[in-house]
This record gives C-alpha cells, sequence and structure tokens, in this order.
C-alpha cells in the first residue's frame, strides 16, 4: 500500500540553473506526494462518537491501518456503587446502565433478583414488564436508527425517530411517572398499576409510531447515499461475532438466530405469536434493517400483549419483600416493623449466586449476582451488551476506510453507560 | 460439566448446580487453557459471555482471596456455564484464555484493572476503564469507597501547534 506512494529514489540534486529554476514549481507538481502514517484522535468530542468513546487511529491514506478504541469517560462506578447500598437501591443505578431503555435494564435486575430469592411474580406483573420492555426496545431502535441515518447525513429520518420517541416517552411518562430513568419495577412486581385508559392511547400511540418507523424505512432502505455507505461496510463473519461474544440484534444480523425471548423464555414471552428477523452478511446494512424489523415484531408482542392483559395484583403480598400497603403501616405494629425492616436493612436475599440473562435491546443483558445473606449485594456484575461489541470495533475496521468507521460505529449502537459500568 | 470431568477428572476441584439450574465448576488455574478450549471446540460452547472476579474477603470461606468466574453459552443447547478459578492474593496471576476466545481479550482486561489479576500471555495486558496512572484496583473489597486519586499532570505533547508528532500518539 505504502510502496506505491512513495517515490523510487530522490531525485539527484543539480548545480542551480536560473533558466530552469524559473519552472520549478512544475517539477514539484509532477513529483509524488510525501506520505507518511497519520495519527487522528476521534473523540471523545467527536459528535460521531457520542461523547463517550475515543478512537486512536492511525490512516494510511484514507485507510486505517491500527486503531485502539479507549473507553472509560464516563466510568461512575456502577459495582462499586451497588455493593453499598440495599437490593432495592441498586435499581436506580439500573435504569442509568442503558439510557435509552431503562426499563429492560431496571426488569433484567429484578429478574435475577427474583431467582436468587426464588420468587415467582404476578402474572399482571409479567405482562407489564413485557409491555414495558417492548416499548423501550422500539425507542432503543428509533434512537440507533435516527442517529445512523443523521450521521450519515440524512437529518430526517432523525427528526421522524424523536418524533416518535417523544409520543413513547409520553406513555412511558404516564406509566412511570418519569420520561427517561423510570425505576418502575420493585423486587416481586411492579411500583403501580397501569393508568386508566393508558392502553387504548398505547394502541393509538402505536399506530403513529408505526407510521413513523414505516416513513424512516421508506427514507433510508432504498437511499443510494444511504445504501453505498452501509452496504459491505463493517463486515464480521458470524465465527468472529461469536468468539466476541457478540448478542443481540447484531449477532442476528450474521444469520445467527439467538434471541434469549425464544430460546429461554422469560416472563410471559412464550405466550405470544413473534418471529425473529435473521440477516446474512453480517454488515452494517443488515444491522440497519434488523432492527426495523425488530420494531415492527415488538409493536406485535405489543398489541398481543395490550389485548391479553390479565386483572389481579401487580406485586407479591409478602411483606418481607414489598412494602405494606401504607394503611397497615400507620395502623398495624406488623406493618410498622415490616416497613422499617424493609427501608433500614434492605429486603434479606439468602446466600447463593445466580447467573441470569435477558434480551435487552442490544444483546444479552446478564447478571451476575452473589449474595452473602443480607440486604446488600456482596457482589453485581452485569455483562453489557455493548461491552464485547465494542471490543470488536478495532477488528472489523482494519484495513477499511476512515468514513466507514461511522456508520459501523453507529450501527453496533454503543451506549456509554453500559459499556463504562 | 460431567463430561468435562470425565475428560480432565485431575482439573476439577469442586462442581455444583445451583438453585437456578445453572452448572458450575472450580478448575484448578494449570488446566484452564485446556478446559476451555475443549468447551470450546467439543462440546460446542462457542459464544463467550463474561469475566468477572469476586473478591471473597468478607465471605466466610475466603482462601485463596480472589474468585474469577468465566461465564461460557452453548447456542446449540441453550446452555450456560461457569468456569471458576480460584487466585491467591499474593500472586493474582491466571493463563490468559485469550488466543482461544477472542472476546476474552477486553474482559481480561477489565478484571486486570478492578482486581488486579493479571493474565499471562495476554496480548495487551492495559487498564481499559481507568486511566494508566491510576494507583490500586478499585473493585477489591478493600479499596475505600469514598477514595480520591491525586490528578494526574498533563501528558506532554512534543509541539502544542502541530499536536504529537510523528512519535506516535501521546
Amino acid at each position: 500500500m505504502a510502496d506505491t506512494h512513495k517515490p523510487a529514489s530522490p531525485p539527484a540534486p543539480e548545480a542551480p540553473n536560473p533558466d530552469i529554476d524559473a519552472y520549478a514549481h512544475e517539477a514539484e507538481l509532477e513529483a509524488h506526494l510525501q506520505t507518511k502514517r497519520m495519527y487522528v484522535n476521534m473523540g471523545p468530542s467527536h459528535p460521531a462518537m457520542h461523547g463517550t468513546v475515543r478512537m486512536k487511529v492511525e490512516l494510511e491514506g484514507e485507510n486505517i491501518a491500527e486503531s485502539d478504541c479507549e473507553i472509560g469517560f464516563l466510568h461512575r462506578g456502577f459495582q462499586k456503587s451497588c455493593e453499598n447500598v440495599t437490593w432495592t437501591q441498586c435499581l436506580p443505578y439500573t435504569d442509568r446502565l442503558n439510557y435509552v431503555s431503562a426499563m429492560m435494564n431496571n426488569f433484567g435486575f429484578l429478574n435475577a433478583v427474583e431467582k436468587l430469592i426464588g420468587l415467582e411474580i404476578p402474572e399482571r406483573a409479567q405482562y407489564i414488564r413485557v409491555i414495558g420492555s417492548e416499548l423501550h426496545r422500539i425507542h432503543d431502535h428509533l434512537t440507533c436508527v435516527g442517529a445512523t441515518g443523521m450521521e450519515l447525513g440524512g437529518f430526517a429520518p432523525f427528526l421522524f425517530a424523536v418524533e416518535a420517541r417523544e409520543l413513547i416517552m409520553d406513555r412511558v411518562a404516564e406509566l412511570t411517572g418519569a420520561r427517561l430513568t423510570t425505576n418502575f419495577g420493585r423486587i416481586g412486581g411492579m411500583n403501580r398499576d397501569l393508568p386508566e385508559g393508558w392502553i387504548e392511547k398505547v394502541h393509538k400511540t402505536l399506530d403513529k409510531v408505526m407510521e413513523l418507523v414505516a416513513e424512516i424505512d421508506g427514507l433510508l432502505t432504498r437511499n443510494r447515499i444511504f445504501v453505498d455507505r452501509t452496504k459491505d461496510t463493517g463486515v464480521i463473519s458470524a465465527e468472529d461475532a461469536i468468539d466476541y461474544g457478540w448478542t443481540g440484534p447484531c449477532l442476528r444480523a450474521c444469520g445467527i438466530n439467538y434471541d434469549i425471548r425464544k430460546a429461554k423464555p422469560y416472563w410471559v414471552y412464550d405466550r405470544f405469536d413473534f418471529d425473529i428477523p435473521i440477516g446474512e452478511k453480517g454488515d452494517n446494512f443488515d444491522r440497519y434493517l434488523m432492527r426495523i424489523e425488530e420494531m415492527k415484531q415488538s409493536e406485535r408482542i405489543l398489541r398481543q400483549a395490550l389485548k391479553t392483559i390479565p386483572g389481579g395484583p401487580i406485586i407479591l403480598d409478602d411483606w418481607r419483600i414489598a412494602l405494606p400497603p401504607k394503611p397497615e403501616v400507620y395502623g398495624t405494629i406488623e406493618g410498622v416493623i415490616s416497613h422499617f425492616k424493609l427501608v433500614m436493612e434492605g429486603i434479606q436475599v439468602p446466600a447463593g449466586e445466580v447467573y441470569d440473562a435477558t434480551e435487552a435491546a442490544n444483546g444479552e443483558l446478564g447478571w451476575y449476582m452473589v449474595s452473602d445473606g443480607g440486604g446488600r449485594p456482596y457482589k453485581v456484575h452485569v455483562r453489557a451488551p455493548g461491552y464485547p461489541i465494542l471490543s470488536a470495533v478495532p477488528y472489523i475496521i482494519k484495513g477499511k476506510m476512515l468514513a466507514d468507521l461511522i456508520p459501523t460505529f453507529d450501527t453496533i449502537n454503543m451506549i456509554g453507560g453500559e459499556v463504562e459500568q | 460439566m460431567d463430561r468435562v470431568t470425565a475428560q480432565f477428572p485431575e482439573a476439577v476441584a469442586e462442581r455444583y448446580l445451583d438453585r437456578t439450574g445453572g452448572a458450575w465448576a472450580v478448575i484448578h488455574a494449570e488446566h484452564l487453557p485446556k478446559v476451555a478450549a475443549f468447551l470450546k471446540n467439543d462440546l460446542d460452547f462457542k459464544l463467550f459471555t463474561s469475566i468477572d472476579a469476586v473478591d471473597r474477603l468478607h465471605l466466610a470461606e475466603n482462601d485463596p482471596r480472589f474468585e474469577v468466574v468465566y461465564f461460557i453459552y452453548s447456542l446449540s443447547r441453550h446452555e450456560h456455564v461457569r468456569l471458576k478459578v480460584r487466585v491467591s492474593e499474593a500472586n493474582p496471576e491466571l493463563p490468559s484464555i485469550t488466543p482461544i476466545f477472542k472476546g476474552a481479550n477486553w474482559w481480561e482486561r477489565f478484571v486486570w484493572d478492578f482486581y488486579g489479576i493479571r493474565f499471562t500471555g495476554h496480548p495487551d495486558l492495559r487498564r481499559v476503564l481507568l486511566y494508566e496512572e491510576f494507583q490500586g484496583h478499585p473493585l477489591r473489597k478493600d479499596y475505600a469507597l469514598r477514595d480520591r486519586q491525586p490528578l494526574i499532570p498533563e501528558r506532554p505533547i512534543k509541539d502544542i501547534f502541530r499536536g504529537p508528532g510523528t512519535s506516535g500518539v501521546s
């Protein structure tokens, strides 16, 4: 590569000749350009790096010869913080892992804790968890697709995505009281029930959101610029993707059928009729298509879940786990004691350990927890889906064009909060 | 895990099936690469999930102090396994399995960064989330929660107008 740009041998110096020197600039024009490797820092303040990643890129012309990914600009000490508060107090921290799909992280954490205790949550709570997760899956994919469109030069898809996100956020706010960091689940069930008339509103919202998704689909999927920049760029083979530990839409884009919702159904996912889209090549375009398709599948799950949601309690009626109702706290000594113990000491989780995974928007969100039998977690390890995916980026962009880095980085949908724990 | 025990009876120190059905085994450190390669090539446990360590300082059994946990998943059987390796505080060192699973690269750096466990044979063992000048390993239980690190001086830049120059990225 470099050899073709280098002059074969430097021209021999000649005695100055005023007649020829007048034309010296012409010789300069014909000379080979002097080339050397260039070092470029992309990020952390580069707009395409989302403020949290620094890529040290070594360029040879326009091609990336070497690259090194430096993360940790958002490091928040997630594990250490969790190990010093009670199990319930970890919940706000989990929201901030993947801050565009807070409920999924929240419920994933709860699922692992409930397995560790050995709880079966009420059916209605399971339905609410599915509904919340799928709403946030659409929300997450919209963010990713919109940002990809924007960073490749199309601003309209991003605006459509933001509009659709806004609608979902309004529904989430009605459900949980917060737009972004919801803190909605509780160990043993949910914080509160669905508000009145919310189900009809979600149906209407879904109509509008899917219209907007179709709009984005129409704008991007056959767009010449978009297709040229994403097709056959950022390709990874299925073997490499598995070896690096990819999961979620990025792995399925390589043609591997692995989705925890089907492989090991949790909550009530086995009752719904939905498909898992599979890609072929594992390039950026496939990963983009995967997300568009998944939004449509999430809509199917949501509509079925909203139609069939049963009545009943939303949290376990067990005062060792859930806070007692307020009349009991103010009126009975048992209520006061259990409220006091839950607040001061936290939920007593039996000693043991568990690994549990749920399908978050970017892939397998795994939790490994060790309890020493007290009210505080002894160890909380989160296996964020973005971390192994990001670790493969220096490998897949090696030797490719610098411009390919942007769509690759977009479609893997790296989220700083979860990668940098 | 039965097949691992059958294949390498000398490698497995302890086996367990926890309440949720997760299978795990404690492996002696020197046999780790062999067992990992066997799991990957013969038993089809190909999807490398993650690595983490547990500092058992405050637990009832805390000797040896660290326990490094490997999570591996099989796409054909839909099964998770956990390999555990116990490491002493005096000599926190393990063979790297990055040559077997590429995905182990960053996780091993993570464990080095936060627990100070070295992996011999790792191609590029640097800190991954913290900066190189950071003192100590913050996820160890004896690292104080509110410990402060001094600000580090700026790294030298040769030419302020042209950046680090051709000698490499600073």
